[in-house]
């Protein structure tokens, strides 16, 4: 056999090919078995070896041969644009690309300033609204295997009795009951949380604190940081005060991070807890949003609490139950285990007080199981919605940022048209033109994403600065988790296709023609260009009406909440609680004291009023009897209910309509009395006359208590301001023989917050230096109930002005870059006679088609997406025509602005200098 | 001589239109077109290496196919070429162009010889 290999290499070595060394040697390769195959054959058809040989050697050194392989070896080998080779492959020459997209970029510095800053605040806004997401609603807990873990709760339709913190399934009965009879979980724990007041008297400072059952760490299979945790022998009946647990946070806060910290005393609520172990730093707590400072058995609480223990009530819902699945258990399977057992569970905690038809309703409760990896949380409830809408507007704003982009593109596709047809001409090939300008966006987007994702850092903590408050802060551990890093690339890629795909396809129909052509004006691919962008426009004009108005109706609720008619004055009115607990001070002393307490409140230089009240209006708590008015035909009638001392009325400058407000002389002995509000006395009482009216109220089951309505008030909010006026009953705080040791007062005084908590705690002070305080000004803690209306007004308001503001500069654009291309119709237009007002008529009618045509689909869309915002408003619907008309009017004048600059410019056309440049 | 020219003449003219057509169902390496073309014509056009290879990198070159190479289990790797989109349409125009100038020189030269 001939070594056809050397001899094809000497053959192209005549030649003298220039072609690189790769592809000559696929050449040779190629060649040789095509060679190597002739030859076989002609030797099998009966050629001698030495005449096959000498004929393909022939063949070889034909001077057509090497001639005709010159052209397409040659040319391909220095292409005159990267990947005009077609084994060149997908991303070739992308270095360059970069290279030459960092140049261009460095020579228009405005165009990548404003490029970069809307990408990094269109990004940056999206990323720091997912990553609250993430936190609140995506994240799993900490903790050894999180799949595994489910709470348990409990179907309780019509439940009667009182729930004290946030956590409000079970009772202590309830739980011990289920810990021994459920069979699916191979550890299950009770848990709540409470504030524990650190210091002794004075202003009190709390430190977050969790109740735990014994099992707690062990079903979060949690290893201590330093001591040890607590286990379920630290939590048996009658522990009274032992130990306690400590967060990483707080043992760095109180204790500096010393190991010395173990076996250091607590004081909590007064009572001294020793520090037995610290959890590691990465566990915060069970629920999204709240970590914990300071852990302590179930078992204490009877003794940390007293008399207002929340363990003996049979009817106190105060715990959640968390459990660890046995193997090959599911949360299902485990719901099926508990509810065959229910019965048997709810019979033996059924409470004594209930009556017949509360016994029913009980007994036939149920309990569901349900996953609880992400841990548990409330803030889920409130704020996924919200989240998810703000997700969604930052989303269109990052699309009306990414049109503005795509529109610049464009426009300087169309300027560098010329650069693109001379590429093709050169032998550039399509694809080659389309990665160039991709990589250019792609660039913008880059930058813009990793700005964005340093921006999300700030703004997100700036989110959660709005939705926290003192006395209900928000904790959330953000961390751009995979999750987060994931959203924001493929953000930045999909700004990076919105912006670039435009131009790019653009770039590839560049005529070649055109680069040989001399003039810029009038080409097709131009036109072309121009329908696109006048979508663009268009689309955005739609976006940005639809989120103008849905800006204009979140400021409108919050500022229906925020004004709206409470029935009461909410302004220069002070919240003080005087815990006298530490006291110990019997039972029956107490009403002689509070009254005491009072008459000094009220004495303090400055107060003009002052009254007591359990529950302070629109303050979340709330309070609910049964009642009977058998002669009105009133039979179980659920009522909020609320007790209050005399003057209480007058301090919050609610209207007595009828009757007397309570006075010194309603004592626990006189006939008790009660208040009620106008809607009680419409909606109760069919709008009779309330005043000598009696009603009974069925507490517990021996007690029932007969109440003579002595006054008509006007109708107040009761647990916030979102909802409705509801009846409403007032209690004699005067006439409750055995109240708590804690009082709270609402206080009216023109001085200013900062002076009157001063004397008050200067009153306190001198009264018993024992006595926990705690303030609040009770406007503000009803705007602290409004921060989920107040995130929404302000952030729907910026990203809708963002949004309008980005549409005109589009809308502007695209104007002036008709004025340019029209100039020369523009001047012989002029020169034909036509006056200014007529020019200025004819390029404003540009820009007016496109706002028209982009209001009416964005109209369109405002009616469509009304129904994802209807939940969250309050006093105005939807479909508000005022604010679809207000929306309308913005952008509409916006617009006019927008396009009257560049029509003014046209109108300064000189026709004479027009005409010459032809 | 002067025949033997024109029939050269009439190979260069269909050569790409043949290869195309060959490739038109299933990518083939250059052997196996070159021997494709020769068995089909019943020996009448025939492609020597000289004459093939320049021709068959001429089409790749402008795009109307692409060459890549292919390996086989127990093989030596061979570079198979399949026809682009382009080169079908390149296919499609040569077809109807080819078929016409047939017809039209049919009809001339049939003519004479009825």
């Amino acid at each position: 056999m001939p070594e056809w290999k050397r001899e094809i290499r000497e053959a192209l070595a005549g030649a003298k090919l220039e072609t690189d060394a790769a592809r000559e040697e696929a050449v040779v390769e190629e060649l040789e078995q095509d060679l190597a195959e002739r030859y076989e054959e002609l030797v099998r058809n009966g050629a001698a070896e030495q005449d096959a040989r000498r004929m393909l050697s022939e063949e070889l050194r034909d001077a057509r041969f090497l001639a005709g392989l010159r052209p397409p070896l040659e040319r391909r080998q220095e292409p005159a644009v990267p990947g005009l080779g077609r084994q060149e492959r997908f991303l070739a020459g992308l270095s360059r690309d970069v290279r030459l997209g960092a140049r261009l970029l460095r020579k228009n510095p405005v165009f990548a300033l404003v490029a970069i800053l809307s990408l990094t605040l269109g990004i940056g806004a999206n990323t720091a609204i997912f990553e609250l997401l993430d936190a609140v609603l995506l994240r799993t807990l900490p903790v050894a295997a999180p799949e595994q873990l489910a709470e348990v709760r409990v179907n309780h339709a019509g439940r009667i009795g009182s729930t004290v913190a946030r956590q409000q399934d079970f009772s202590s009965a309830q739980w011990k009951e289920v810990e021994t009879q459920q069979q699916g979980f191979s550890e299950i724990a009770a848990w709540s949380t409470q504030g524990f007041n650190l210091g002794r008297g004075g202003e009190a400072r709390y430190a977050k604190g969790l109740w735990v059952s014994g099992d707690f760490f062990q079903v979060l299979r949690l290893q201590p940081e330093l001591g040890r945790l607590l286990t379920k022998s630290d939590d048996y009946k009658g522990c009274g005060v032992e130990g306690a647990v400590i967060s990483d946070g707080f043992w760095q806060r109180e204790f500096g991070g010393r190991a010395d910290a173990i076996g250091k005393t607590l004081s909590l609520n007064g009572q001294p807890f020793q520090v037995i172990g610290v959890t590691p730093a990465s566990f915060s707590g069970l629920e999204a949003g709240f970590n914990f400072d300071v852990a302590v058995p179930l078992c204490s609480e009877p003794t940390v609490q007293g008399d207002q223990s929340w363990t003996a009530g049979a009817t106190t819902w105060w715990l959640a139950v968390i459990g660890r699945l046995k193997p090959g258990w599911t949360a299902e399977r485990a719901a099926v285990q508990l509810n065959a057992v229910a019965p048997g569970i709810f019979a033996a905690t059924l409470p004594a007080e209930y009556d017949a038809a509360a016994r029913e309703k009980y007994l036939k409760f149920t309990f569901r199981v349900l996953p609880a990896g992400t841990g548990v949380s409330e803030l889920r409830a409130s704020y996924a919605a919200p989240l998810f809408v703000l997700l969604g507007i930052s989303g269109l704003v990052l699309l009306i940022a990414c049109a503005n982009l795509a529109n610049l593109m464009l426009a300087r596709a169309s300027a560098r048209e010329r650069e693109m047809a001379l590429r093709v001409t050169l032998g550039a090939s399509r694809g080659r033109l389309i990665q160039q300008m991709l990589v250019e966006s792609l660039l913008l987007s880059a930058i813009g994403a990793a700005g964005g994702a340093v921006l999300a850092q700030a703004l997100s903590r700036l989110l959660i600065g709005f939705i926290s408050s003192e006395d209900n802060p928000i904790f959330l551990p953000l961390s751009a988790d995979w999750r987060v890093l994931l959203f924001t690339t493929a953000l930045g890629v999909l700004t990076c296709l919105l912006c670039g795909i435009a131009p790019a396809l653009q770039a590839a129909r560049s005529d070649p023609g055109y680069a040989m052509k001399g003039g810029g004006r009038g080409s097709t691919a131009g036109r072309r260009g121009l329908a696109l962008r006048r979508g663009l426009v268009v689309s955005q004009v739609a976006l940005s009406l639809v989120l103008l108005v849905a800006a204009l109706l979140f400021v409108q609720t919050f500022r229906n909440l925020v004004s709206v008619n409470a029935g009461l004055q909410q302004d220069g009115v002070l919240v003080a609680d005087f815990d006298f607990s530490p006291l110990k001070m019997p039972v029956g002393r107490r009403p002689e004291y509070k009254r005491e307490l009072l008459a000094r409140v009220r004495a303090v230089p400055g107060v003009d009023d002052a009254a007591e009240a359990i529950n302070v209006p629109m303050t979340g708590n709330s309070w609910n009897r049964f009642i009977d008015i058998p002669e009105k035909g009133v039979h179980r009638r659920i009522i909020d209910f609320n007790t209050v001392s005399d003057q209480f009325f007058r301090t919050l400058e609610v209207p007595l309509l009828a009757g007397r407000d309570f006075e010194e002389s309603d004592t626990p002995n006189s006939p008790r009395v009660a208040i009620v509000n106008e809607r009680f006395a419409q909606e109760i009482l069919g709008g009779s006359n309330p005043i000598g009216v009696t009603f009974r109220v069925t507490r517990g089951k021996p007690e029932e208590r007969v109440y003579q309505i002595v006054g008509l008030v006007g109708n107040t909010k009761y647990r916030d301001v979102r909802e409705d006026f509801q009846p409403i009953i007032f209690l004699a705080e005067s006439q409750d023989a055995e109240p708590d040791p804690d009082s709270t007062f609402v206080v009216r005084s023109g001085e200013s917050a900062a002076s009157l908590i001063g004397a008050l705690k200067e009153m306190a002070e001198r009264t018993s230096p024992e006595i926990v305080l705690n303030f609040g000004v009770l406007r503000t803690s009803v705007l602290r109930g409004l921060a989920r209306e107040r995130l929404m007004a302000t952030l729907s308001g910026f990203y809708g002005g963002l949004a309008a503001t980005l549409a005109m500069v589009g809308l502007y654009g695209i104007v002036s870059f008709m004025v340019v291309r029209r100039r020369n119709e523009i001047g012989i237009r002029m020169a034909m006679g036509a006056g200014r007002t007529r020019i200025l008529r004819m390029i404003l009618r540009e820009g007016m088609v496109l706002l028209g045509a982009g209001l009416v689909i964005g109209v369109i869309l405002v009616l469509a997406a009304g129904n994802a915002a209807r939940a969250m408003l309050f006093g105005v619907k939807a479909n508000d025509a005022a604010s679809l008309g207000l929306g309308v009017g913005a952008l509409a004048v916006a617009a006019v602005c927008a396009s009257l600059i560049p029509a003014a410019r046209a109108t300064g056309v000189q026709p004479v200098e027009v005409l010459r440049e032809d | 001589m002067r025949v033997k020219g024109f029939a050269r003449e009439l190979k260069k003219g269909s050569a790409e239109l043949l290869i195309l057509s060959l490739l038109e169902q299933r990518a083939r390496h250059g052997y196996e077109i070159s021997k494709l073309i020769e068995q089909r014509s019943e020996g009448v056009l025939q492609f020597n290496v000289a004459s093939f290879y320049p021709l068959l990198y001429r089409l790749e070159e402008r795009g109307f196919i692409e060459g890549r190479w292919v390996e086989k289990a127990g093989q030596r790797r061979r570079r198979y070429y399949r026809v682009t989109a382009e080169g079908r349409a390149v296919l499609k125009e040569h077809r109807s162009a080819w078929a016409n100038f047939v017809g039209a020189v049919n009809r001339i030269t049939g003519e004479e010889h009825a």
